[in-house]
Formats: C-alpha cells, sequence, structure tokens
C-alpha cells in the first residue's frame, strides 16, 4: 500500500502540522512516511502545503506530479491540484470561501465545512483535524489508535491536555464526511 | 536498534552531531538549512556534552572558527547554504591546505548569486573542482535521505580524520526541508583529552611537551620544491581516497538499456522515473553516486559499453554530466536533464526528457 496525500490551503489553516500528525501516525504503524513542505515566504500567509507519502515500502520520489489524495482548503489550492489528483483518486476540499467547485468526473469528490464545524465546536483551531477526520473516514490508511499516538508524538508534552479536543474534532470529521461525487 | 524518530534532514544534522560526540559548531543562518543551528540551541548540548555551539558574525568568521578548532585535533563542524559557502571558500582552501579534519554541511539552494531558497544542486563544481584556489579536493558525501543525513555526519568525521581532509555533506532543499524515519545513534562521548593526544598527537596543537618539537599549522611553504612536495602529498592522499572510498548505489541496472546518473533528492526523484519507464517496458536503470568525490568512474565505464545511453539528471545547466562523459570516454552517448533557478522536477518529467532524448529517436532508427 502507498498513498500519495497532497494538503493545501492558506499558511495558518495547520495544513502543515495536520500533515505532521499524518505522518507520525504512519510511523506509529511501522509504514515508511515523508513529509515534504512547501518552504520559506510561502508560508507566511500566503499558500502552503505539504506531500505526505504513507508507504509498505521504501519511498522513491517525495516530489511528485500526481496524487491520491487531494486535500485542499482553498480556492488557489483548488486551481493548483484539482487537475493533479490521479484517474479514479480522491478530491477532499472545504467549501468555505470556494467560488469554483471541483468539476472532474473521472475522481471522488468529498467535501466536508471543516471550517463553519470547528466554529461550532467553539474553536476555529480544531479545523484542520476535523479535516483529517474527515480524510480518515475516506480513506482508512491510519487507524485511529495510531492518530492518538501520533499526537502525542507530534505534541510537545505542555500540549497534551488537549489531545481530547483533538480526537473530539477528528470524531466530528469523521461524522460529517459528504459525498459530492463517487466514482 | 536505535531511537526512532520522525524528523528534517536539517534537524537531523543537529542532533548526529551531538550524539557522535562533535565538539563544536559554529555557524551563521541562512535559508534553507536554519534549523540546524535552531535546532543545536534547542538541545542546548554545552550543557549535556560540552559540545560548543557558537553563532559567529559571518560565514567567513565561522569557517575560520572551524578551522581554529581543528588545528587543536577536535571535531568540529559547520553548515550553511550555498551563498554562505562561497564566503567559506577560501577558509576551505585553508583547511584543505593545511590538510585539517572538519565537516563542512552545505544545504544547497538556487544561485548564482543570492539567487532563490528554493532547492538546487548547482554547486556540484564548487564543492567536487574546488571552490577555493588551489589544487585541493573535498570528500564529498551526496546524501538522499533523512537516514543519510544522519549517517554521513558519522561517517563524515570518520573520513576526515582518516584522511585529515575536510568533509562536505552537499545536500540541497529538498532533503534539509524533508521529514523521514530516521534511527539515531546512542549518544557517544566526546574525545577526552587523551584521546585526542593519542588519535592526533602527531600533528595537533594540543600544547607542547619539552621532549617534541612545535606542530606547526599552515598551508604557508615560501620554497617552492617544499610546496611541490606538499602537493605531490594531497594527491597521493585524494588517489588513495579514489582507491578507497568510492560509494554508490545502483538500481535496476543488471538488464538496462538506459542508465540515470543522479544524486541527492534528484535520485529520490529518479528512482520513480525509474519505476514509471520499467512500467511502460522501458529497460531504465538508476546509478546514484554516494560521493561525488571521488566519483564512482570505473561503475559508469563499466556500463558504458553495454547500454544505449546515460542521461544525467541534475538541479543545475549540467555540472555531473561532464564527469560522466569523462568516465563513458565516448563510448556510448551521455546527455543531460534539469531545471535550474530553485526548480525541482517530477519524476515523469524526467521520464519524458528520457523519451525525448532517447527512446524517440532510437525508435525512430530501426
Amino acid at each position: 500500500m502507498t498513498e500519495e496525500i497532497i494538503i493545501a490551503g492558506f499558511g495558518g489553516q495547520g495544513v502543515l502540522s495536520m500533515g505532521k500528525i499524518l505522518a507520525y501516525s504512519g510511523v506509529m504503524q511501522d509504514q515508511e512516511v515523508a513529509w515534504f513542505p512547501s518552504y520559506g515566504p510561502e508560508m507566511r500567509g500566503g499558500t502552503a502545503n505539504v506531500t505526505v507519502i504513507l508507504s509498505d515500502e521504501r519511498i522513491s520520489s517525495p516530489i511528485l506530479h500526481e496524487f491520491d489524495t487531494a486535500i485542499i482548503l482553498n480556492q488557489q489550492s483548488m486551481n493548483k491540484f484539482e487537475s493533479r489528483v490521479k484517474i479514479g483518486g480522491t478530491l477532499l476540499y472545504d467549501p468555505n470561501g470556494i467560488l469554483h467547485h471541483p468539476t472532474r468526473k473521472d475522481i471522488t469528490i468529498l467535501r466536508v465545512e471543516g471550517a463553519r464545524l470547528a466554529v461550532e465546536m467553539g474553536n476555529p483551531l480544531t479545523f484542520n483535524m476535523i479535516v483529517l477526520g474527515a480524510f480518515l473516514k475516506a480513506k482508512p490508511v491510519i487507524k485511529l489508535e495510531n492518530v492518538k499516538k501520533g499526537l502525542e508524538k507530534s505534541l510537545p508534552e505542555r500540549h497534551h491536555k488537549l489531545i481530547p479536543l483533538n480526537l473530539a474534532a477528528i470524531e466530528i470529521g469523521q461524522e460529517n464526511l459528504e459525498v459530492v461525487h463517487s466514482v | 536498534m536505535g531511537e526512532l524518530r520522525l524528523m528534517k534532514g536539517n534537524e537531523v544534522i543537529a542532533e548526529a552531531a551531538i550524539r557522535c560526540g562533535c565538539d563544536g559548531y559554529f555557524g551563521y543562518p541562512i535559508t534553507p538549512q536554519s534549523e540546524v543551528m535552531e535546532t543545536l540551541m534547542t538541545l542546548r548540548p554545552w550543557e549535556s556534552t560540552g559540545m560548543v555551539v557558537l553563532q559567529a558574525e559571518s560565514e567567513i568568521a565561522s569557517i575560520h572558527m572551524v578551522y581554529g578548532a581543528a588545528g587543536a585535533g577536535k571535531r568540529v563542524m559547520t553548515s550553511s547554504s550555498s551563498p554562505g559557502i562561497s564566503l567559506m571558500a577560501e577558509g576551505i582552501s585553508y583547511i584543505a591546505g593545511s590538510e585539517l579534519p572538519c565537516v563542512i554541511v552545505n544545504v544547497q539552494r538556487g544561485g548564482p548569486g543570492l539567487g532563490t531558497i528554493q532547492p538546487s544542486q548547482a554547486d556540484y563544481n564548487q564543492a567536487t573542482k574546488g571552490g577555493g584556489h588551489g589544487d585541493y579536493s573535498l570528500l564529498v558525501l551526496a546524501p538522499a535521505s533523512v537516514q543519510e543525513m544522519h549517517d554521513f555526519v558519522i561517517l563524515g568525521f570518520e573520513l576526515a580524520f582518516k584522511f585529515r581532509n575536510p568533509v562536505m555533506i552537499l545536500a540541497d532543499g529538498v532533503i534539509g526541508q524533508l521529514m523521514e524515519k530516521v534511527e539515531l545513534i546512542d549518544q557517544r562521548p566526546r574525545w577526552t583529552n587523551e584521546q585526542i593526544s593519542e588519535i592526533s598527537g602527531d600533528w595537533a596543537t594540543i600544547g607542547k611537551s619539552k621532549v617534541r618539537k612545535k606542530h606547526v599549522i599552515t598551508s604557508l611553504e615560501m620554497d617552492s620544491n617544499m610546496m611541490e612536495n606538499n602537493n605531490l602529498r594531497l594527491q597521493a592522499k585524494y588517489n588513495k581516497m579514489k582507491a578507497e572510498e568510492v560509494r554508490y548505489e545502483e538500481i535496476n541496472c543488471d538488464d538496462a538499456e538506459y542508465i540515470i546518473v543522479a544524486f541527492g533528492s534528484a535520485a529520490r526523484i529518479c528512482q520513480k522515473t525509474v519505476q514509471i519507464a520499467r512500467r511502460k517496458g522501458v529497460k531504465l536503470g538508476l546509478i546514484r553516486p554516494i560521493t561525488l568525490f571521488p566519483f564512482p568512474e570505473k561503475i559508469i565505464s563499466g556500463y558504458a559499453s553495454r547500454v544505449k545511453g546515460f542521461l544525467s539528471v541534475e538541479f543545475n545547466a549540467g555540472q555531473m554530466v561532464n564527469d560522466i562523459r569523462l568516465a563513458v570516454n565516448g563510448k556510448t552517448r551521455v546527455e543531460y536533464f534539469g531545471r535550474m533557478g530553485g526548480i525541482v522536477p517530477t519524476p515523469d518529467e524526467v521520464e519524458e526528457a528520457l523519451e525525448q532524448r532517447f527512446l524517440k529517436e532510437d525508435l525512430c532508427r530501426y
């Protein structure tokens, strides 16, 4: 099994940390992982994206042209990455702020209203974990217990009190995954 | 098995340095390698192993601090990225001329000049053909994974002391920023003064006893005959490196009709290209030079009479391709594909280049 994922959105949405938690969870599951971010000025307010690869085999290129799954969190990223999902692959997006919705018919299109649900949860910072929950519902590549271990490993000890909140957000994401188009 | 962690290439440089018993790091921040010193400052090794970590006022100062500490037989290092390494060039030439061991990490970015902060391999010539003045060579290691960033710090110090020569770890922004699983070595102690005296006591400036003559560390020699002798000694050392330290990795070369030669992150990308090409029925292999100096010329010349062509894939305008051409010596075609200025090609792009340069023409010929 190899799952090649791009997570793309604005800087500050928690794109890189979502990828990091996913990668750590892969390590907890004895998988090979790669996490490659866009870096430099791109991170500060502009668009941020990260490639995460989970695999049972040695990982070759961390730079990819096409992805099994694209998690898209703003319009710029939609414009850039919709065409780069493999045929038969999956595009998961948050419709918040999206004017031009995805139109491809040869991929599965899913959505989760992460931004809205995070506000309803009373903590906008849970946004990325809600989206991660939706992804894990769509692609159960990582067991939930390993995500918990991944959170423990990737968050500094002083933030461990936030783990239950993160897990609750993941659950909300799982419950609120909507299928727009399925192949 | 050592401790398993998920780390960035840059972070692991710092972690490996502390764990292998490095005595000192002197550096100046520059993207895309700033995490090296940031990690060292966070880990505060001066409180645990006694390792010195110092942010110098410039790259020029850093490399000369390395020069001084290396002269005392200490295991010391610096890291920077392309423009910073250019500033260090003079010091590197002096260190090579004085035959001192040290590790220098270059996490390359696009040039020339201040260029860009995105990944590049455009310092290949600088690293392997000098950069500073005079007939000197660095031993150059090219990591292609986060694990190798770790391993090559340790190997780098071993080789630096084996040859009394600076070792360069030539990485790039991809490997520096990439996060992967890495197995860390257990903490090793720093060398004691007694150990330093035992290992480097015949040359290091560690305090003169009454019974021996003084050690002088210098690259200066006003007598040309003596200076030529110094050069001959250096050349003999570089030849010994060529005989003993060539390292490379072969992937799918056994039945290959075409071979890509690529190092560092370009080799990672090309591994996927090999998979893509093989799925299309193209017998493609990959040679990944791990040491760029000494260059694995024998393995390449060995394949030269068997394959239809080599493709050198580099994030530069075509630098390593010249070393491949020398090794191949006209026996088969050698082509180049690369991107510049911080653009990193995808595996598919490389595969297209291979088709354009070789397959389409070869098909027409039949």
